[in-house]
Parts: structure tokens; sequence; C-alpha cells
């Protein structure tokens, strides 16, 4: 999976390109928390019109990063979801955590 | 379409997880399902597939896990197989949102996944011994 990144003020945007599975969660798990090690970051923005595929273990790295934006009084925008991606995203209740644009 | 079937058998590397589950899809494309039902097909097989690597073996890579699939009229069945440790207790593990592993980051949504994607999902597994899942959706075209 490739990550595009960009910064505009508080708000870092992240392309995600590819399949979001386990074995690739781990990848983009850490590529995002250096980023956000950045403590300015505020807003974390996927842009998920690049993933082809994603499974539960996607679901993790989002909770993941809402947690962190969280603790600093951020938020996670998830935008672009797929019809497929929406489906996995719904049966977990991420909408009630992430805004959707 | 009347009988069909199919065995993989590849070690616990996260890098067959792609693998098993567009081999899995490649095979129930026989069936002429749409590709909602492909997507579906795709998504348990993952699931499955992720839980033998990450609990099944603890991320450890010296387990086999079987992928079998099968074809039966207008049936598709997956049987995702390891050897590793076992479920103890798979009434709580089919729980939505319970995971063994949440310092990994796991939502604790695979069985979720697997059980609305799939017309049937059985558990089968003994401490110690391994687990066994099975798969099943009819494709009606
Ligand atoms: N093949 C397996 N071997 C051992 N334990 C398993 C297996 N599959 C599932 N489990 C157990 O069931 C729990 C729930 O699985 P799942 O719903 O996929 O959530 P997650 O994988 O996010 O933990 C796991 O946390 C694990 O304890
Ligand atoms: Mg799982």
């Amino acid at each position: 999976m490739e990550l595009r990144a960009a910064r505009r003020g508080a708000r870092l945007t992240v392309q995600l390109v590819g399949e979001l599975d386990h074995h690739s969660a781990e990848r983009v798990r850490s590529n995002l928390d250096h980023m956000l090690r950045d403590r300015t970051i505020m807003e974390l923005h996927l842009d998920m019109r690049g993933v082809s595929f994603m499974d539960s273990s996607g679901l993790g790295v989002v909770f993941g990063r809402y947690k962190t934006l969280r603790a600093r009084n951020g938020k996670v925008i998830l935008s672009n979801v797929s019809p497929f991606v929406d489906r996995v995203f719904r049966m977990s209740g991420v909408y009630k955590l992430c805004e959707r644009i | 379409m009347q009988r069909n079937r199919m065995e993989l058998r590849f070690v616990s590397l996260s890098q067959n997880e792609s693998f098993a589950r567009a081999a899995a899809a490649a095979f129930a494309a026989q069936l002429n399902p749409t590709i909602e039902e492909l997507a579906d097909i795709r998504t348990a097989v993952s699931e499955a597939v992720t839980n033998a690597i990450v609990h099944g073996y603890d991320s450890r890579t010296e387990g086999i896990v079987t992928l079998i699939c099968e074809i039966s009229g207008d049936s598709f069945t997956a049987k995702i197989s390891d050897m590793g440790c076992g479920i103890a207790d798979i009434v709580q593990a089919r729980q939505p949102l319970y995971t063994s592993k949440p310092e990994q980051e796991r939502s604790g949504m695979g069985f979720a996944v697997m059980e609305a994607f799939m017309e049937e999902v059985e558990v089968q597994s003994a401490p110690g011994r391994g687990t066994t899942v099975t798969l099943r959706k009819r494709i009606t075209r």
C-alpha cells in the first residue's frame, strides 16, 4: 500500500492507495504514526479513494489513529469511501467517531 | 456447475493473505458471482486467513494454513484451517468487538465481517489443536 501525504495548516491529508489488510496495515500504521509525531497536526484526513480492498485490519488502523488525534483534541476525517469499504466502516460504527466528507 | 474443489497450503506469512483471498475469489468466479458477491468472499476469506496467522500461530512463521474451496451446485464453501493455539471460548471470540490482542490494534470485527458477508460461518476449534472456519455462500444467478 502506498501513502501520499500533503500538509495544509493543521490538517494532514494522506491518500491511501492499494489494499489495506493486516499485512499492509503494519507499514501504514508506522508511517502515519511517524508523521503524527508532529504535534501541530490536529486533523488527519484519510483519503480512501485508492483503497481497492479493506478488511477489519483497516478498522484497527483508523481506530488507532482516532485515539491518537482524540488525545490531542484533534480529529480524523474520512473521504472518498468506496461502497465496499463503506460496508466494513458502517458495521464498525467508525462514523460515530470520525467525520465523513 | 456440479462439483469442484481446490486446496492450498501455505506458511503463515502475512504476505500470503492477499494471495489466499485472491485465489479463493478466482476459484469462486466459476459460479458467475456479482462483483459484490466476489468482494464478500474475498473479504471473509481474508478475515479467516488473517486470524489463522495472527491468532492461531501468533504471527510466528512456522505454521501451515490450509485453504480448501469447494463448489457444489450453486454453493461456495471455503474452509480455512490452522494447527495453532485454538480458541477456548468460541462464543466470546465471535462477539463483535472482542479481541484477545487489543495491543496489536485488532478491531475485534473479523467474525462480524465474516457473518455479514457470508450466509454461514462455522467455527470448529480446540485449545492446542487448532481452528477450522467454514464459510458458505450460495451464488444464485
Ligand atoms: N484461528 C484462530 N486461532 C485462535 N484464535 C482465534 C482464531 N480466530 C479468531 N480467534 C480469536 O477470536 C478473536 C476474535 O477474532 P476477530 O473477530 O477476527 O477479531 P480480531 O482478529 O480483530 O481479534 C481473536 O481476538 C482471537 O482471540
Ligand atoms: Mg480477525
